[in-house]
């Protein structure tokens, strides 16, 4: 296939830096794919305590477990990692892969039957470019570049991307940013 | 005759504002635009490079610029969304009149320009020509500023010209220009990244403008720390490492206080202040009783707070602090831009790499707007209108006789004070919504009201449009090929992307035909906007805001220009005062003594809490553009009183219901949204509704003595919880409220 897919360059995730504007989801939902849908959310932690706001992308886990439960093979992760969203011709909508996420990331669309989520921007991705949400983003809290330019960048964080839910470790292509020298994030023991 | 035609439903059932969402099956012909556009965002002093994607004479869709060295592609959700401007149901095809009873009708350009001619003639014969005002905007270029400011003096020949900058940076310009001899940022934002110390003050960056966001944090990834001042926990407070939750209308106590500690501690650059200002002695006075103790009674912020934040400014090597409208919004706003000033030259930080000091220029040419037009007591260059040098070499310009230029006038918010008083009866405005927009709005309508007439230039029928007497449908920002100077003093270049639609005509084709109409032709022999950049040059030749060597090639080939920019071979100068050499007579920077006085309105038993006001992110400014645009309406669909848990429940407040608001100007509901994220006393609501959701309902109209800006940021309200549940925003429909 060919492609200009740039395997030097990473997804960097902030969620500290998120400042609520929304810019991501108006223009993800902007892509022809994407129906005005943003396959990228934003949402307060809590409004009442702080103006916080987290955003979750598709985290690309190089053992996509939406992958591993999905009865009619309909999601398939490719040679550079990416974990495509469902394929439409075989998706049946049943949600196993919404309900197995760890990051909560897949979504039913209920007027088309089929599920949905984040692939990276595979048009912009494989065309050389950065994905959509990574460029507009203005604060940094996505940022889409080598991890050279990303050390330089933020000498005091390092990027992760290892989480642990209980004994489960989920190993993803997309890198988290923490505080420097930290190597996994526990979300839970 | 300008009091709406008919109800104001009906207006609205027809001219909106409407939503317009794009289509989910996708926007034909974006795969293969016929043209890509690299221009800049409409909206706010940023500037934001982007490329607009152009089909069929229309634009489509957008596209990053990733090249442009300010925002690199980042754009806000406002930037995303602005291409829904376009083909929208709402826009404005043809010039109308107002007929009594019936609405507005189609009229020809012909006879629309005729009877604006006329009634503009029929006034001015009348009552004198200063009895016809003319308001502007600072949405639009450089090039139809300084037309609009050459059409109101020798077309119009009224000196009653004033813009909407005087809600926006005309408090950090007196200041600037008390202290510096000329306003501008004295740094660009690349001065941020190694700053040690960055505080902000007044302002809520990451909602007011998301793409600087990057350079503040750039400096805090280098080890920088941030304060901010402000009354509430806004996004960008949140992250700072020390939040200084100051009571509204308070600030310059607070710079009083901090220069006090620099003072007591020896922060102080001797040397700077010796061979390079002016007046410490004066500015040392006025804080010399300012002691934390004082502070923290008078600003409400814990003394050990205060004291961290001199600490950390006073020994720092580097340094930049900015503000925004929160000081600059105050009957004091000059006051406190003074006092910031002090903490920067007191400090000597300036005119150095990563020394920098700016006001962050809010409307999206605030900066080149402010300098070449339509401000009541300027000329072009940032001259002076009463100046007899100035004015000799402007008229010298503009092939005039001095006697001819008429001289200072009133400013915005006075306009209507005149207007209210039958002394103004006549008005033309462009790109300016009082309505929403200035303070004590009814008091603006029943002015509205007043006028013997009323012609809007716009391409939307805004909340003050409606009350015209002719309304002529100007052009959008991506139908006319320009300049704006962003908040960074760079000037960039606007390019068209589309023709106004229909029967819409060029804002500059508009004025160009008055002024042809009014009997000024030869003076407006324009056939371009770049033949009107190169006048506005040779007009600000010699003047501080210098053009005279920025060309369209220039500005084209480097991404941008900064002034000034005296001759064709300068760079320009993204830095100031690196030489030293201030603008001020004697060429030093000027300290001033700045005693504290309170705000205008203070609370007391029967207006016991503080209302404060501001912006959020999807929307902005009057939402004459953004309350049209679908998905930023969404977003944030009405204005929300803010108020902190521990006040509402002393009132009985409960979230989600409608609080009745009353302040000595007006009454109003709002939804309640409980947040610990602003102090006790104080409240907040945004600004950009119209009509019962207008917050500027309440507002006050007292101004700053000197830039005449209202004091939008503070005054005195009473809360009463009404026991009802406010409706859905969707059945509340804010975005239209009569």
């Amino acid at each position: 296939m060919s492609t200009s897919f740039r395997t030097d360059q990473e997804f960097f995730l902030d969620p500290q830096r998120c400042i609520g504007c929304h810019a991501c989801e108006m223009a993800c939902a902007e892509c022809e794919t994407n129906g005005q849908l943003p396959m990228i959310h934003v949402d307060y932690v809590d409004r009442f305590l702080s103006p916080q706001t987290s955003v979750q992308i598709c985290m690309h886990c190089e053992d996509p477990v939406c992958a591993r439960v999905c009865p009619a093979v309909a999601i398939e992760k490719d040679e550079f990692g990416i974990v495509h969203s469902a394929n439409t011709a075989r998706c049946i909508a049943c949600s196993n892969c919404v309900n197995a996420c760890p990051f909560g990331v897949p979504r039913k669309i209920e007027p088309m039957d089929l599920m949905m989520k984040c692939n990276m921007c595979y048009d912009r991705t494989s065309a050389g470019k950065k994905p959509m949400c990574a460029t507009v983003c203005p604060s940094g809290a996505l940022f889409y570049g080598t991890r050279e330019e990303m050390a330089r960048r933020r000498p005091n964080s390092s990027p992760v991307n290892t989480f642990k839910f209980g004994r489960e470790t989920v190993k993803t292509k997309v890198n988290i940013m923490m505080p420097k020298g930290e190597t996994e994030l526990v979300v839970y023991e | 005759m300008a009091t709406l035609p008919v109800p104001v439903e009906n207006l609205i059932a027809r001219f909106g504002p409407h939503l317009n969402f794009p289509r989910a099956e996708g926007i034909p012909g974006r795969d293969e635009p016929d043209a890509v556009v690299k221009t800049h965002c409409c909206f706010c002093g940023m500037q934001c490079g982007i490329k607009l994607l152009v089909k069929d004479d229309k634009v489509v869709g957008f596209e990053p610029w990733e090249e442009f060295p300010f925002n690199e592609g980042r754009l806000c959700p406002k930037g995303v969304q602005r291409y829904m401007q376009n083909e929208h149901p709402d826009r404005l095809l043809t010039p109308l009149i107002r007929v009594g009873g019936k609405g507005f009708e189609k009229i020809g350009w012909d006879g629309a320009m005729e009877r604006v001619v006329s009634e503009i003639q029929r006034i001015q014969n009348a009552h004198g020509p200063d009895a016809f005002a003319m308001l502007s905007g600072v949405s639009l270029t450089n090039e139809k500023s300084y037309l609009v400011g050459k059409f109101a003096r020798v077309a119009l020949k009224t000196r009653n010209l004033d813009y909407n900058g005087r809600l926006c940076m005309v408090s950090a310009g007196a200041g600037n220009k008390k202290a510096f001899g000329l306003d501008r940022g004295s740094n660009n934002y690349s001065d941020l990244a190694h700053a040690e110390v960055v505080m902000i003050c007044g302002t809520n960056v990451s909602e007011t403008f998301p793409t600087l966001t990057h350079w503040i944090w750039q400096a805090r990834d280098n080890g920088g720390k941030l304060i901010v001042v402000d009354p509430r926990l806004t996004p960008i407070a949140r992250t700072a490492d020390l939040h200084l939750p100051i009571r509204p209308g308070r600030d310059s106590a607070l710079y009083g206080a901090i220069l006090h500690q620099l003072i007591k501690h020896d922060w102080l650059d001797h040397a700077f202040i010796a061979n390079h200002t002016t007046d410490f002695e004066k500015a040392k006075e006025a804080v010399k009783d300012y002691d934390l103790a004082w502070a923290e009674r008078t600003t409400g912020i814990a003394a050990d707070k205060i004291e961290l934040a001199a600490r950390w400014w006073g020994p720092a090597k580097t340094s930049f602090l900015l503000h925004a409208r929160g000081i600059e919004h105050q009957s004091k706003g000059v006051e406190n831009v003074l006092g910031c000033i002090n903490l920067v030259l007191a400090t000597g930080r300036i005119g150095k790499p990563y020394c920098g000091y700016a006001t962050i220029t809010g409307q999206g040419n605030g900066q080149g707007g402010r300098e070449h037009g339509h401000k009541c007591d300027q000329l072009p260059g940032n001259r002076d209108i009463e100046n007899p040098e100035h004015r000799k070499y402007i008229a010298g310009v503009w092939g005039i006789e001095e006697k001819d230029l008429p001289g200072k006038g009133l400013t915005a918010y006075e306009i209507m004070e005149a207007a209210h008083r039958g002394e103004i009866k006549g008005l033309l405005s462009i790109c300016f919504n009082p309505v929403v927009s200035l303070p004590n709005n009814n008091m603006i309508r029943e002015a509205l009201e007043k006028l013997e007439f009323y012609v809007a230039i716009d391409f939307f029928l805004n909340e003050t449009a409606r009350h015209a007497d002719i309304i002529l449908p100007g052009s959008l920002h991506e139908e006319e090929e320009g300049t704006v100077t962003t908040a960074e003093g760079r000037v960039v270049r606007i390019r068209k992307a589309v023709n106004p639609p229909s029967e819409a005509r060029s804002d500059t084709s508009i004025l160009l035909e008055l002024a042809d109409r009014l009997g000024a032709g030869e003076r407006f022999s324009f056939h371009s906007s770049e033949e009107i950049f190169n006048e506005l040059r040779v007009a600000s030749k010699g003047g501080t805001a210098d053009y005279f060597g920025i060309t369209y090639k220039k500005i084209e080939d480097t991404m941008g220009v900064f002034w000034p920019c005296p001759s064709e071979d300068h760079p320009g100068t993204p830095r100031l005062w690196e030489d030293r050499k201030f603008k001020t007579p004697d060429g030093r920077a000027h300290f001033h003594g700045v005693p504290y006085r309170e705000p205008a309105e203070v609370t007391d038993s029967e207006y016991p809490v503080i209302l404060t006001t501001g912006r959020v992110v999807s929307q902005y400014l009057s939402g004459t553009q953004t309350r049209r645009i679908g998905k930023l309406v969404k977003q944030y669909a009405e204005p929300l009183l803010e108020i902190h848990p521990a006040l509402a429940a002393r009132l009985d407040i409960h979230e989600r219901e409608l609080v009745r608001v009353s302040t000595r100007r007006g009454t109003a509901e709002f939804p309640a949204q409980l947040v610990e994220t602003i102090r006790e006393d104080t409240v907040f609501v945004p600004y950009h509704w119209p009509g019962r959701k207008s917050v500027n309902q309440l507002t006050s109209g007292h101004l700053d003595p000197i830039s005449k800006i209202p004091e939008f940021k503070v005054c005195a309200c009473r809360l009463e919880p009404t026991g009802r549940k406010a409706p859905s925003p969707d059945e509340a429909q804010a975005w239209a409220s009569p």
